[in-house]
């Protein structure tokens, strides 16, 4: 329960220096609309400084950098798409937070599908068989203990 | 007696996928995750074209390196652990067999030349990257990082972080003897 507790302050604590650092990031002035999309792209990409950070969240140097990259990029008219290819060239597809679904990465796409049902076959499995041993064909004791019964029902 | 495949697999199943778990654990625990495979190994070099540190008035450009295998070594005098891989780099280019031109990162000018005057200069030339473009073209997010660009201005190989004794001897050295020939 104490280490639930901590965890839980820890979580919290994580929470708000995330918060912390957010709010210490100024958002450049000018068009909303540019900046909303801006915002939403720099929170699909990775920072490779802090891997578990993206961009919209890291104080890094390198994700100032690339912040200014990708803002330059959308000013210049680039689409999401093209603004992504960009940086994937140069970084690869760590950078992108939803890897792309391609030869290397099915697996990571469709290995908890496939575990899922292979647990369900398993279970499956598992259950019939579990039913055929819990009943056994019914005995003759036991046809004679539910006559038995029936007759005192019916006697009462 | 039927019975002895079901009890087989009993015990062959579970122990089949801890194996696998172990061996997926094993390959992916050993990786280290700050290096991050260069999308570039095989694709031409990013080109550039910066001012030299220590001719300001004069550029360099990725195309003037045509012909020759090259290193690129990124650093900056901020740069910590470029200090690890200064003596190797000055062995390196003591050596002569590979020239080794150096990008100096984000860094002041000034700083970067005064860097290099106390540590020792290893760099056939070096240009500067003031606000660190070029290092975007070329996928750099740590410094050092070194590559290795053939005769073709192709990138062979990416080094992140400190080149090490080991990674120039089995692989660095090598694949510049190969790239050379």
């Amino acid at each position: 329960m104490n280490g639930r507790l901590a965890c839980a302050g820890m979580l919290v604590a994580l929470a708000l220096a995330v918060a912390a650092n957010a709010a210490k990031m100024e958002p450049v002035a000018g068009d909303a609309a540019l900046d909303l999309r801006i915002k939403k792209l720099e929170s699909e990409l990775r920072c490779l400084v802090c891997q578990n950070q993206t961009l919209a969240d890291s104080n890094a140097e390198l994700a100032d950098d690339l912040r200014r990259e990708v803002r330059d990029l959308a000013q210049e008219g680039k689409s999401d798409e093209e603004i992504k290819a960009y940086l994937v060239a140069r970084y690869g597809d760590f950078v992108l937070y939803n890897p792309p679904v391609k030869a290397t990465t099915w697996l990571l796409w469709g290995g908890p599908f496939a575990l899922l049902l292979g647990g369900g076959v398993l279970w499956w499995g598992i259950s019939r068989r579990g039913a055929r041993v819990t009943s056994p064909p019914s005995s003759t004791t036991d046809a004679e203990a539910i006559a038995r019964a029936r007759l005192e029902i019916e006697h009462d | 007696m039927v019975k002895r495949p079901m009890q087989a697999a009993r015990w062959s199943i579970p122990l089949a996928i801890f194996v696998i778990l172990i061996a997926f654990l094993y390959v992916g625990l050993g990786r280290d995750p700050r290096e991050v495979p260069s999308p570039l190994i095989g694709k031409p070099a990013p080109e550039f074209k910066l001012a030299q540190l220590h001719d300001q008035a004069n550029t360099l450009s990725s195309a003037d390196m045509k012909g020759k295998v090259w290193l690129l070594n990124v650093w900056a005098s901020w740069c910590v652990s470029c200090k690890v891989e200064h003596p190797l780099l000055m062995q390196l280019a003591a050596s002569n067999v590979v020239p080794v031109y150096g990008l100096d990162y984000k860094d002041a000018p000034d700083a970067g030349r005064a860097w290099l005057a106390q540590n020792g200069n290893p760099y056939t030339s070096s240009i500067v990257d003031r606000d660190g473009r070029v290092g975007i073209d070329y996928g750099v997010y740590g410094v050092p990082e070194t590559f290795l660009i053939d005769k073709q201005g192709v990138v062979r190989y990416k080094q992140i972080g400190p080149v090490t004794a080991e990674a120039l001897r089995d692989k660095i050295l090598p694949m510049v003897r190969e790239l050379q020939k």
